[in-house]
């Protein structure tokens, strides 16, 4: 029987009649789905409509009758069937409502004063709606020791849990965590971990978020505010490029918590913890406030160790811009360059990109690290969406660990794979998140993706029939930063010759980086998706001359200022000493610019080294739109103020645009959305009017990116290894350093090889050794895992401790290493 | 440092490849774990979610909801007294309160030898035979304190060994079941033959399509 036959056979849509109205509903839609469509709402706890149902808590009990007289059955099970009739409020419904809630009252604290779910508590409040007013039980409740936190970040309180298996589902279906569970049995029955084994999931806070008790609360927000009296906006997650939909919520002028808001092509109300709790480091203590400007002597060198204000003298808006116009006005031409700008919004990338280009006269921007792909790949090359690599015939992955950089994307993926609607093939130098749901994955060596991949294709192996005969997406990413950027866009190349058919989704990481290029902040593009040599009329038209030299890329501009050629160094956001991957050279290009001017939020390794710190606008503190890594835009916006005098990047480029004799032509958000509306045809659409919440996906480019001739990797020596250097979602960056709830969870930087080559080492898992590239040399252990590729070396960038960037040559092809074991230290067991 | 000795680490490995899924066995893994320690060690549950492909977590939820798998150490003998109505009524309390001075602890406890643990238990479905016990889950019928003291005698003299083994070893015999009987591990959604033991049960080879 084939699918179309059977299509035709069933009926589209299934009438029932819900409390007297007649409903269409769709076959095998869930009655309580099918009621809430048609507006009337049933109530429940256990069910959640992102998972499967399981019938636990009996709250939706009501009356249908499919013909055999009405009977209460749960409408979360039950599956609509023609002629059903349903009553969800007759005496009988009502009757069984009273009593389950009656019985789930029986062990309840009802200790709402003092819980955080009080005022938004669906036992609170269906209790209210469809409770009896008195309950006949008099007799003890249970009683368990007050919350117990089950992992850093989640408390758990037994007493107020109504067993509704909502978390725990979640830990196991959707996150793939299944670390916490029911145990015992009857009365005694109750939530728990393994001892010694914390829930320590990426996906743990979602649950917090569904619990329709106060059994589970976050940490962060524990006691913090009440929910009448918090203020909320909707908004988008910009923590990483996935984009999630987020309600944001603050009390007296501060971020206190985040929630994820169901929309269908995004995050269907998930979100990972760095992004629900990163509005920590928004409110962080540590932000710099005001305008700073470095003291001209007695800077000390030695930034761990000292007091890094004392670098610095505070300044005020006036002197601080003053002296940036002046360092730009006495600059050599072409020697002024702007790094990073993928933190803001679209607004402030699109205002520094016209800064850039038609006031200081420059194309050295880049807001990529030298940690991405091609900046005319990542925009050019993307037309696939999130949805369609779930649905897609096949998913090849050809990225780093998606759970680790893109965790949202990494949820969605994973539950098509489970469901069956779509096939994941991985390429990866070692085993990811996705590894046990993948239907194939094959480890490479590090920068030897496209060979793999072409020794698949152009042999026998099934998979080139596999990916002839259907659709294909290809999430392409880059899965080390040891390894150039080439050889991302060498898979591109394989795959586009030989699989003509397949669309690519770029898995571009960091927070607004696709809204960043989309507005021409990298060499070689311009706002609008189209190349620097070949800007749109109205584009043209609108920004005038443009500068003629062509821009360096990050790596560029490094090397350009450590050569003495760059006179102004902007870093927008960014900290290239901790996030290029070539330390050294990093070192030496911000030390090797003549005036650095920070526009930042915290005091990082690079805004330490600033001539000038111009305080930023974080995320809440600021509207605009970002863009998403499929190129969806949605709306961020402010709920608090930002604190001190800091600004949006946007009003500081304007600013700083007329001290420079210029005017950029905007003193609002809402000028500079409707002029990119106007002079960036691909964004007409998406920027020319309010996007809802589902945002709007911006497709196409105005040029189709270059793909490079195949090269190849060099050969490894026979008695190195290949650095690979993956991802971890909390990683050494800035968001999880300041933010106060995750900084304890980074996990200490070991170099993981596979279990042979750890005994061609010839030392213990746990050793400490020394790693040895030809850039540089570390001391960390080495410890064993067998999903490791053979001949790789895997370690964690950016590192909390370790200046990893130390072993990597932003110019080499591939970087090997060396271990050495002289005056090595044997685990203490 | 694994839990299961290398015996039944094969035994494991046989085990869970009778299923499609590993996940499967993990009942019968506990059921080997108890046998060995006497009781489920929060080690062997450890090595058994490694087994079986899942978290410590998932197979404390599975083990912590059957009563027969005891998560604390027990004695040699498990020693049940049914104290449900008829055996109440034929004199359960009595014999109760003698197992308690007999052994020197009250219901629930272990003796300090390690020998004996005494529990109440609910009906044993063996009402007709009241009062009854089991040691280990091997019964004993209509039980006077005189019986009762001379199966202690018993199990403490070693003569019972051959009947009653310690506690955690359900069988002593392993069914084992030969090739061309064995369903094999096919997950359930991909079978479309009729099962192997009615092919080999049919007279002539008909039950198989
Ligand atoms: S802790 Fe909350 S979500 Fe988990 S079972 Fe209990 S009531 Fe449900
Ligand atoms: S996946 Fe990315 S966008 Fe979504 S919540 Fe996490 S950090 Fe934010
Ligand atoms: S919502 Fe249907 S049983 Fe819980
Ligand atoms: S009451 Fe004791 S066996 Fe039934």
């Amino acid at each position: 029987m084939s699918d179309t036959t059977a299509a035709e056979a069933a009926p589209s849509t299934v009438e029932v009649m819900i409390d007297g109205v007649a409903v269409d509903a769709q076959p095998g839609e869930l009655v309580i789905a099918a009621a809430e469509r048609a507006g009337v709402h049933i109530p429940r706890f256990c069910y959640h409509e992102r998972m499967s149902s399981v019938g636990m808590c009996r709250m939706c009990l009501v009356e249908i009758d499919t013909g055999r007289g009405p009977q209460l059955q749960a409408s979360c099970m039950v599956q609509v069937s023609p002629q059903m009739v349903v009553d969800t409020t007759s005496e009988r419904t009502q009757r069984a409502q009273e009593g389950v809630l009656e019985m789930l009252l029986i062990n309840h604290p009802l200790d709402c004063p003092v819980c955080d779910k009080g005022g938004e508590c669906p036992l609170q409040d269906q209790t209210m709606a469809y409770g009896p007013g008195e309950s006949r039980f008099v007799e003890e409740k249970r009683h368990f020791p007050k919350p117990i936190p089950i992992s850093e970040l989640v408390h758990l309180d037994r007493e107020r849990c109504i067993l509704c298996d909502r978390c725990t589902r979640f830990a196991d279906e959707i996150a793939g965590d299944p670390l916490i569970d029911f145990t015992e049995r009857g009365n005694e029955t109750q939530v728990l971990t393994f001892p010694g084994e914390p829930f320590s999931s990426y996906f743990s806070g979602n649950t917090v978020q569904i619990c329709p008790v106060g059994a589970l609360t976050a940490a962060p927000y524990r006691f913090k505010a009440r929910p009448w009296d918090l203020a909320q906006t909707e908004s988008t997650c910009t923590t990483c490029a996935v984009g999630c939909r987020i309600a944001v919520q603050s009390s007296r002028n501060e971020l206190v918590r985040y929630l994820g808001v169901d929309i269908d092509p995004v995050n269907h109300g998930w979100l990972c913890d760095k992004g629900r709790f990163a509005y920590g480091s928004v409110g962080s203590p540590e932000r710099v406030t005001r305008p700073m400007q470095a003291r001209s002597s007695g800077r000390v060198a030695d930034i761990a160790a000292v007091e890094p204000m004392r670098n610095f003298e505070p300044s005020d808006w006036a002197r601080a811009l003053d002296a940036v116009a002046a360092a730009v006005k006495t600059a050599r031409p072409g020697a002024i360059a702007v790094l990073g700008g993928a933190r803001g919004t679209n607004e402030d990338a699109y205002s520094w990109s016209k800064l850039a280009r038609t006031v200081l006269g420059t194309n050295h921007v880049d807001a990529q690290l030298g940690d991405g792909l091609a900046a005319d790949i990542t925009v050019g090359l993307g037309t696939a969406t999130i949805d369609d690599a779930c649905t897609a015939d096949t998913t090849l992955l050809v990225c780093g660990d998606l759970r680790e950089e893109l965790p949202v994307l990494h949820l969605r993926l994973r539950g098509a794979a489970r469901a069956g609607s779509t096939r994941l093939v991985e390429v990866s130098p070692t085993e990811t998140g996705l590894t046990r749901d993948a239907a194939r994955s094959e480890r490479c060596g590090g920068g030897e993706a496209a060979a793999v991949l072409r020794d698949l294709l152009d042999g026998d192996d099934p998979l080139s029939d596999e990916l002839a005969g259907g659709s294909v997406v290809v999430v392409l990413g880059r899965s080390s930063v040891a390894e150039s950027a080439d050889a991302a866009a060498e898979v591109a190349s394989v795959l586009a010759d030989r699989v003509p058919h397949a669309k690519f989704l770029v898995a571009a990481r960091r927070g607004n980086i696709r809204g960043a290029l989309d507005m021409g902040l990298a060499p070689g593009l311009l706002p609008g998706r189209c190349l620097s040599a070949d800007p749109t009329p109205a584009l043209a038209a609108a920004w005038g001359e443009l500068p003629p030299e062509p821009g360096h890329d990050a790596a560029g501009i490094l090397a350009a200022a450590a050569a003495g050629d760059i006179d102004v160094l902007f870093l927008l956001g960014a900290d290239p000493l901790t996030d290029f991957p070539d330390s050294v050279l990093a070192r030496l290009g911000v030390a090797g610019a003549r005036t650095v001017v920070a526009v930042d939020t915290f005091l990082n390794q690079s805004t330490i080294e600033a001539d000038i710190f111009l305080p930023a606008a974080a995320f809440g503190e600021k509207s605009g739109t970002t863009t998403n890594f499929e190129g969806r835009v949605s709306e961020l916006s402010e709920l608090v103020t930002a604190p001190g005098s800091s600004r949006p990047d946007w009003m500081i480029a304007a600013e700083l645009a007329m001290l420079c004799d210029a005017d950029l032509g905007f003193v609002s958000v809402s000028e500079i959305t409707a002029e990119i509306a106007a002079v960036c045809e691909t964004h007409a659409e998406a920027m020319g009017s309010p996007v809802d919440g589902d945002g709007v996906l911006v497709s196409g480019a105005a040029f189709e990116p270059a793909l490079p001739p195949a090269h190849v990797a060099p050969p490894r020596d026979a008695y190195g290894l290949r650095l690979v250097c993956n991802r971890k979602l909390y990683d050494g960056g800035v968001t999880v350093a300041q933010t106060p709830a995750l900084a304890s969870l980074r996990a200490e930087t070991a170099l993981r090889v596979h279990p042979i080559d750890l005994e061609r080492v010839g030392v213990a898992s746990g050793t400490e050794v020394e790693v040895h590239s030809e850039r540089g040399a570390l001391r960390l252990p080495i410890v064993a895992d067998s999903g490791v590729g053979r001949h790789n070396a895997v370690l964690a960038f950016p590192s909390p401790e370790l200046d990893v960037g130390a072993l990597i040559d932003a110019t080499a092809t591939v970087t090997d290493v060396r271990i050495e074991t002289r005056g090595t230290q044997e685990p203490a067991s | 440092m694994s839990f299961f000795t290398e015996e039944n680490r094969a035994l494991a490995g046989e085990i869970i490849g009778r299923y499609p899924k590993r996940r499967s066995a993990m009942i019968p893994l506990l059921h080997v774990a108890q046998g060995q320690a006497g009781w489920v060690t929060p080690e062997a549950m450890t090595e058994i979610a490694d087994l079986v492909d899942t978290t410590p977590a998932e197979v404390l939820g599975t083990c912590s909801f059957y009563e027969m798998f005891k998560r604390e150490p027990v004695g040699k003998y498990l020693v049940n007294i049914c104290v449900t109505m008829s055996c109440a009524l034929a004199g359960a309390v009595e014999l109760m309160e003698h197992a308690e001075e007999r052994l020197g602890v009250r219901a629930g406890g272990t003796t300090p030898d390690g020998m004996f643990t005494l529990a109440s238990a609910e009906c044993q479905a063996a009402c007709t035979e009241a009062p009854c016990l089991q040691v280990n889950y091997r019964y004993r019928y209509r039980v006077d304190t005189e019986g009762f003291d001379r199966l202690i005698d018993d199990l403490a003299s070693g003569s019972l060994d051959g009947e009653i083994p310690q506690h955690g070893i359900t069988a002593r015999v392993r069914q084992h079941i030969p090739e061309d009987r064995a369903v094999g591990a096919v997950p359930p959604d991909e079978v479309n033959e009729a099962p192997v033991w009615l092919a080999a049960s049919a007279p002539n080879g008909a039950g198989s399509s």
